[in-house]
């Protein structure tokens, strides 16, 4: 299938259309009812670190990067990605391999239930590629769409700033 | 100084890193739904669009017949088994007015009928052509009209177990008195005064979520986001009469809790679901399900009447609330009882009573909620200080500092009042109290804020106000918990243990007590809690009491392995066993020689003394030691619209020792914030018929990142001799404080004091033209 930019002719056989999304840098093909949400395809892929909170575009928790920008998985059709970039939290690092910005996130203590950190981790991801050196304000706004309730939001606004300022320095300088 | 009482710490009161940090991080922690699991089946619930409402027939008929669906079952199709949703130690101080499936629909969002089927469309589908007849009855929404003669009976069936007094909707009742002289004859100033506090739900970002399943011996399987494991397994095997060794509950990683979750609520439907189709099916509530028909924090109406001399001695404390419980009576007896229990031992008056009830209305149920009726009963309480010292002409601060409880104290309220029954005789240990003022006094600058704001002539005004808090840890005599952990060859330990982590970080504070005990980091430590059948029992995460009943028992458990570590490392250095010490992963003994845990592991699995190192232990404890807190809030109130603006808030917080100083922080900051929205925004709003209006984070407001008001968070530490390294509790005193710190403030700044949060602009401004 030719894998076009935006939203190429896509036909529904048997129900269902066939889509082709760059997931994580991979080229992935789905089979995707035309009603289905993103969210529901993701997570039945295997993305399971995309979470459902509301289901309703008001948590944050399902965000991925669509073309490096944030977007909420549950208000777009999985046919809205065809031909298009998803970056989900799996494609950023893995435990024993993680991206400073989860590293951060976890030496400041801001993961206490986890449920909305992938989302917020995304969040930070975008606003460092666009500024790498943004103020308080600027990671509190950006973080205003992914609700917390353990938190305070404290930690992760700490997080946020200190994966910032490693990420401005060279490679292997902590702090 | 023994291991068990030493002060210095290598791993406690250390921030190390969250055991489950990383993974949680990098999404590959795996919640309840994050398995896939073969053939699983949707599992929906039919919800009760009537407040109140008898069901005269259901026909279910056209439902079964829709493609897909594999069942579809109602109350006829359930054992009959009264009981309560609230997941308590046994038997539980709540009434048993409840079945999984309702045949008296009691609330807008009660449950009707469950289905299973192929696909969300088809269960869906099958929802719609269940067909109910209802007879609907008249509903009461209102705390003081349900209690009332004639107000509907709402739950009238001979069944139901341990109501007081079910003709007049009165689900709990407990009354206490304490009395020295006769009642205000002492007092020279009395105030007296009435609060109402709201509704409110506690919006974990995970829904409550539930799959149930057989194993491949047959035996049903609930993997289920709850925070009392094996209450759930309990409740659910009475429920649907199954034998108890037949259940296997396992908590996953859990979306946040705050109470909610200490409710066995999907999982008997769930299983009853898996039974009926001999599938795995899961149900997962929505959004809008979790608002409404999960739990929330019950509404209180309140009255305190208080005197006091002219010296500022309390002399009496009438104490009276309304707590209403919703459409069931979950937590009624308790939540109630605690937002007595949490306040009146505080302030210590001569006279003292309580007189508490709680009461059904046709509404959604009250639970669990941080801060557990503690958080309704101060609003009150720290409102009413501040009255009673303007009465008095004394500084608020001042009136609170001559009559708080001190370390050495006791109070009658703690014997009188325990968690549905009688408590335990206390008396307070460790008391940071006079710390975290002055500490919270000076970070907040309240001397320097009240001095600017002294004249201010502006539309906009500013105030400041204070709040001073107790709570407990864990319920005394009721609560137990164990642990076992055992020794791997490397020197590395299972812990094993019942406690439950629902985002808390407990697994972690749990592996730095006994990390701390064996001498190796929390890393060594490869912890597994919360599953029936592989971990020891735990009443569960609820209570604030699991840092302090937990810890103890983990910290027994470690005692326990590390004794027998000795033993064998004494034989391996040719030393007593008391002349060694445990450091670095290694045996240290007195001549500085020392050998690595690895080789202890390695002797006692094949050279001497062999047997497997492991160590056991349970706890239960003989008190509840408070933690206490005092919060600071500066405010600006626009007289013109009646918005309320958070300036500034400062927390202290005594916690004995924090034993994970960062997630000890992160615990208080999420109680604050959540307090802050719930004082200023949240309230769940019905319609006049009892339906849910604001089912929704879009229109339940509570305060993302950019909302959150600069706010901190001071930790004040003292040492508790009966915690595990001198801890108390942590997780919910913070909630308590945001309430009346906030209504202080507000009436600091504009002079109007309210007395139904939250402080909504509209409120505000019609108390500020009201005063005109």
């Amino acid at each position: 299938m030719p894998q076009k930019k935006g939203r190429g002719t896509l036909r529904v056989v048997d129900g269902k259309l066939d889509i082709l999304v760059n997931i994580n840098g991979k080229a992935v093909a789905m089979k995707v009812a035309p009603g289905e949400y993103l969210l529901d395809a993701l997570r039945r892929e295997g993305y399971k670190g995309v979470k459902k909170g509301c289901d309703g575009g008001d948590c944050g928790t399902c965000t991925i990067l669509l073309d490096d920008k944030p977007a909420l998985s549950c208000m777009m059709f999985a046919a809205q990605a065809h031909g298009r970039r998803v970056t989900t939290i799996e494609g950023l690092g893995t435990p024993n391999q993680p991206h400073p910005i989860q590293q951060a996130f976890a030496d400041v203590g801001a993961v206490q239930c986890g449920f909305c950190i992938p989302g917020m981790v995304l969040v930070t991801k975008a606003l460092l590629d666009e500024d790498p050196d943004p103020d308080e304000g600027a990671v509190r706004r950006a973080l205003d769409g992914n609700l917390c309730r353990c938190t305070g939001y404290v930690k992760q606004v700490e997080g946020a700033l200190l994966a910032a300022r490693r990420l401005r320095k060279p490679q292997g300088a902590k702090k | 100084m023994s291991v068990s009482d030493k002060r210095e710490f290598t791993v406690v009161n250390h921030r190390v890193e969250k055991i489950d940090a990383l993974a949680l991080a990098c999404g590959t922690a795996q919640f309840t739904d994050d398995l896939d699991i073969r053939g699983l089946l949707t599992g929906r619930i039919l919800f009760s669009p009537h407040a109140h409402a008898r069901i005269k027939s259901i026909d279910t008929r056209a439902a079964k017949k829709v493609p897909g669906v594999l069942a579809v079952l109602t109350h006829e199709d359930l054992p009959r088994v009264r009981h309560t949703t609230a997941g308590q130690g046994y038997p539980e101080p709540s009434p048993y007015d409840t079945l999984v499936l309702s045949e008296k629909a009691r609330y807008v969002g009660d449950r009707i009928a469950a289905v299973a089927a192929e696909t969300p469309e088809a269960a869906e589908e099958a929802l719609s052509k269940i067909q109910v007849d209802y007879e609907v009855l008249p509903a009461v929404f209102d705390t003081m009209k349900a209690i009332q003669e004639g107000a509907p009976v709402i739950h009238d069936e001979a069944d139901s177990k341990n109501i007081p007094d079910a003709q007049h909707n009165i689900c709990a009742k407990f009354d206490f008195e304490v009395k020295e002289s006769e009642w205000f004859s002492e007092a020279e100033v009395v105030v007296d005064q009435w609060y109402k506090t709201q509704w409110a739900q506690h919006c974990a970002l995970e829904p409550h979520v539930t799959v149930t399943y057989f194993d491949g011996d047959g035996r049903l399987v609930i993997r289920t986001s709850t925070q009392v494991p094996f209450h759930a397994r309990r409740i659910t095997a009475r429920v649907l009469q199954l034998p108890l060794k037949s259940i296997r509950v396992i908590k996953p990683r859990i979306g946040g809790g705050f109470g909610s979750k200490q409710e066995v609520l999907l999982e008997p439907i769930c299983a009853a679901l898996t039974l009926a189709t001999k599938r795995p099916v899961k149900i997962e509530f929505s959004r809008k399900e979790t608002f409404v028909s999960s739990r929330t924090r019950h509404p209180f109406v309140l009255r305190l009447k208080t005197g006091a001399k002219k010296d500022g001695t309390i002399t009496d404390a009438h104490m009276e609330v309304y707590c209403d419980n919703g459409a069931y009576g979950a937590h009624s007896l308790t939540v109630m009882m605690c937002s007595g229990s949490h306040t009146l031992p505080m302030y210590q008056a001569k006279n003292s009573r309580f007189i508490g009830r709680s009461v059904y209305t046709n509404l959604p149920v009250g639970g669990a909620y941080r801060g557990f009726g503690a958080t309704q009963g101060f609003f009150a309480w720290e409102s009413q200080m501040d009255m009673m010292a303007e009465k008095l002409g004394l500084d608020p601060i001042e009136f609170r500092k001559k009559n708080y409880i001190r370390s050495g104290e006791g109070s009658p309220v703690f014997k009188a009042m325990g968690e549905g029954r009688e408590g335990i005789e206390q008396k307070i240990g460790s008391c940071g109290m006079d710390e975290c003022i002055s500490q919270g006094l000076a970070a907040f600058r309240w001397e320097e804020k009240k001095k600017r704001n002294a004249k201010q002539t502006g539309v906009k005004r500013r105030g400041v106000g204070c709040a001073c808090l107790m709570q407990g840890s864990g319920i005394p005599e009721v609560d137990m918990a164990a642990a076992f952990l055992k020794m791997n060859e490397d020197g590395s330990f299972n812990l094993h243990m019942g406690a439950t982590d629902l985002g808390t970080g407990s697994d972690t504070v749990l592996a730095q007590i006994a990390a701390e005990v064996l001498g190796v980091t929390a890393k060594d430590m490869i912890v597994l809690s919360s599953d029936t059948d592989l971990t020891p029992f735990d009443v569960g995460a609820y209570a604030s009491s699991t840092t302090f009943i937990s810890g103890n028992a983990v910290k027994k458990a470690a005692l326990h392995a590390r004794e027998q570590i000795l033993k064998i490392a004494a034989k391996i250095l040719d030393e007593k066993p008391e002349d060694i010490d445990l450091k670095d992963g290694k045996a240290v003994g007195r001549s500085g020689r020392s050998c690595a845990l690895a080789e202890v592991a390695n002797t006692a699995f094949y050279y001497h003394d062999q047997h497997q190192i492991m160590g056991v232990a349970s706890h239960i404890a003989q008190s509840s030691p408070p933690p206490f807190a005092a919060h600071f809030a500066e405010v600006e109130v626009d007289t013109e619209t009646g918005q309320v603006t958070i300036l500034d808030y400062v927390s202290t917080v005594d916690c004995g020792t924090a034993i994970n100083p960062a997630l000890a922080e992160g615990q208080n900051d999420g109680a604050v914030l959540n307090g802050l929205s719930y004082a200023l925004t949240e309230e769940m709003r019905f319609s006049p018929s009892g339906a849910m209006l604001n089912a929704s984070f879009r229109n339940y407001k509570i305060f993302s990142a950019a909302d959150a008001p600069p706010f901190k968070t001071i930790l004040i530490p003292t040492y508790e001799a009966d915690g595990p390294f001198g801890a108390k509790s942590v997780s919910e005193i913070g909630i308590n404080g945001p309430q009346p710190a906030i209504a202080n403030a507000i009436y600091n700044a504009v002079g109007v004091r309210l007395f139904n949060p939250p402080f909504t602009p509209e409120k505000v401004l019609a108390a500020i033209r009201a005063k005109k």
